[in-house]
């Protein structure tokens, strides 16, 4: 480095803890050496943010948050989303990229908790990375669902009905719970512009803290690996860990590379199945919100089918409130249980590579039962189906509440002294 | 002891596996014929004739202007002389002269706007050209409607069949096998073309309204081809970086 730029350096960090910084989160964070695929996941899920916030700033500069008709009988705020299709230069491509995105989100992050579950990520001393993790996971949920309300089309409009309806169930505060969401006795104006207002400023405001706290935690106990064993507690002479490399450039260049693999596999949708069959874009969204016309069937987009089998799977009235309540409980407590996870699991191992056939076992079952509940829960509910989403939502809740046992049962291997590299 | 329970697991994860199999059946299933689109430009301008002269008296396609029709090749001046009636100037949208008031008192409903009726009508059951295709070709003679006609895709639709001249009138023939009514269409009075050339002209009208749902598409999948031509060579470029950088690892 030349004298001046150095100069210019120092002058900063007397002032800014710049180099510092880079030093403690990329040049000498030390990442253990053997992360697999599965570790692509939590930096493309930055890279999803990223590209959502960028799409969407430019996504705000046409749309409009305004439910009433055109001169064409058209609502203005699903027209100006046309708009932005036909008109505005590259808009089809904004468009396309921010509604692919909301997807690809939804798969980086199943993967990433995968990743977590398979790995034990979630074990002392990470329990708050796991916490904020699932915080992460619920105002994702949120920003999606009210997102989705904004192009207001007939899915947007009716989903955005079912659900906020739900709420209503809640006993005594209930009915009113729900016109406080809604701003109004039915989704309408008011709604759309407070969702957009939650969507473009609130929720992203808080996903964005949140992923700091995620990272800042992470980095601060450093991260886990596919043995699951603490790469900290083999240091050398320096007290830098055997099995550690340096984030940066290692991680950094190996990251790009996942990034380009995604980014084929994302271009590969948006530029040539936007609609992602009907799931990414659903074909009934492309007509016009019609508060007087009820679409024959109301499915969620594919990301939240899982959970809302759960809500319906629920049919039993319980203390003379109605299912509906109790379903939206469920519901809520699929989600919240995913927080708990580090005092369920008893394994004196953390990854699945050491575990035993109990919970391989275990987790096949869950794995299959949580893709059933994502595909009844696009297929309108019959009596046949109804029985094989409520057996699949007792298995998703036994996965978790019966972890304190079987994964103490479970018959596992020693785990290694220091990580297995090639 | 845990060996049972692991055969025990495995046999709920093969049950669990085969569940969707049983749970899905029931519904109304569509029968729709496979539409062939075209992206031929003459074809699409045939589509767009079709659509000014028989659709566009009740249905507009307001998010589309006149002049966006010179992507399928043809001139401003083509458009004026062949496909502007009214007085419209170039840049304005396909709009109808009616206001849907007006429509909503004189049919009873405003007739949707057709911009994105191919993308709207698509369904497990085929894409939304198929839909159209189908619906177009398979309106009936029937007196119990107020229009007089009836539509096997689309139950007691409301519109009447505004291509009859040039399809000719068909009527149903009613069946019944173990419980499950069947309806065969049949042409009782022909019209202006044969059934070929009938099928084509809502082929390309058909086309047309493809097109019409995204002008974009097929720009998009050019540049598309472009953008993964060079994602794949930025791979292969940070792959070996990749290996260059970690070479010295062990």
């Amino acid at each position: 480095m030349t004298t001046k730029s150095q100069e210019l350096l120092n002058w900063i960090d007397d002032r800014f803890p710049l180099t510092s910084t880079w030093k403690a989160h990329l040049s000498e964070y030390y990442a253990p050496k053997n992360f697999n695929f599965w570790y692509f996941f939590g930096s493309l899920a930055l890279l999803v943010l990223v590209i959502q916030i960028l799409t969407g700033i430019f996504l705000v500069m046409h749309y409009k948050p305004d439910a009433s008709l055109n001169a064409s009988g058209i609502p203005v705020a699903f027209a100006s989303v046309e708009y932005i299709m036909r008109e505005v230069p590259g808009g089809w491509l904004i468009r396309y990229l921010h509604s692919t995105g909301a997807s690809a989100f939804f798969i980086v992050v199943y993967l990433h908790m995968f990743r977590g579950l398979l790995y034990g990520s979630y074990r002392k001393p990470r329990e708050l990375i796991w916490i904020f993790g699932t915080l992460i996971f619920l105002a994702l949920m949120a920003e999606a669902f009210m997102g989705y309300l904004l192009p207001w089309g007939q899915m947007s409009f009716w989903g955005a009905q079912v659900i906020v309806n739900l709420f209503s169930a809640i006993p005594v505060i209930g009915p009113d719970l729900s016109v406080v969401i809604r701003g109004d006795f039915v989704v309408s104006d008011a709604t759309l512009n407070r969702f957009f207002s939650f969507h473009v400023i609130a929720v992203p405001l808080v996903l964005i803290g949140l992923v700091l706290a995620h990272i800042v935690a992470l980095h601060e106990v450093g991260s886990n690996n596919p043995d699951g064993v603490e790469i900290k507690k083999k240091k050398d002479a320096n007290g830098i860990p055997l099995d550690g490399i340096p984030f940066h450039p290692y991680y950094t260049v190996k990251d790009i590379v996942g990034v380009v693999g995604f980014l084929i596999f994302f271009t590969a949708i948006v530029f040539f199945a936007p609609e992602g069959g009907g799931y990414f874009l659903e074909y009934n969204n492309f007509i016009p919100a019609d508060p007087l016309k009820t679409p024959p069937h109301i499915a969620p987009v594919w990301y939240f089918t899982p959970f809302y089998s759960i809500l319906r799977a629920v049919t039993y009235p319980l203390f003379g409130i109605d299912a509906k309540f109790w379903g939206v409980v469920a519901m809520g407590a699929a989600v919240v249980i995913i927080a708990f996870l580090p005092w369920l699991d008893r394994s004196p191992v953390k990854s699945i590579r050491y575990k035993g056939g109990l919970f391989k076992g275990v987790l096949a079952v869950f794995v299959v039962s949580f893709f059933i509940l994502g595909y009844l829960g696009v297929l309108p509910p019959t009596p046949g189906r109804t029985l094989v989403a409520q057996i699949c939502s007792v298995i998703y809740f036994a996965f978790f509440l019966a972890m304190p046992w079987y994964s103490k049962l479970d018959q596992c291997k020693p785990e290694p002294d220091r990580v297995t590299f090639k | 002891m845990t060996i049972s329970v692991i055969k025990t697991l495995k046999r709920l994860a093969a049950a669990a596996l085969f569940a969707p199999t049983l749970a899905l059946a029931a519904g109304a299933v569509l029968h729709l014929d496979k539409a062939p689109v075209s992206k031929d430009q003459a074809s699409l301008q045939a589509g767009a004739k079709t659509f000014v002269n028989y659709c566009m008296n009740c249905h507009s396609a307001s998010f589309v202007r006149y002049n966006t029709l010179t992507q399928i090749g043809l001139t401003e001046q083509e458009i004026r002389d062949n496909l502007m009636f009214t007085g419209e100037r170039i840049g304005d949208l396909m709009k109808v002269s009616a206001s849907t008031k007006e429509q909503k008192a004189w049919f009873g409903a405003t007739p949707p706007d057709l911009t994105l009726i191919a993308r709207q009508r698509a369904s497990e059951f085929g894409s939304g050209a198929d839909w159209l295709y189908t619906y177009l070709r398979q309106f009936y003679r029937d007196p119990n409607r107020p229009t007089g006609w009836n539509n096997k895709v689309f139950e007691n639709v409301g519109m009447p069949h505004v291509l009859w001249e040039l399809q000719g009138e068909q009527i149903a023939k009613v069946s019944e096998h173990d419980g499950v009514k069947s309806i065969e269409l049949e042409l009782a009075k022909p019209g202006k073309l044969s059934a070929q050339e009938y099928d084509k002209t809502v082929a390309d009208l058909v086309s047309f309204l493809v097109w019409m749902g995204e002008p974009v598409a097929e720009k998009r999948k050019t540049i598309g081809v472009v953008v993964l031509i060079f994602l794949a060579g930025l791979f292969a470029l940070t792959f070996a970086l990749k290996k260059n950088y970690w070479k010295d690892i062990h």
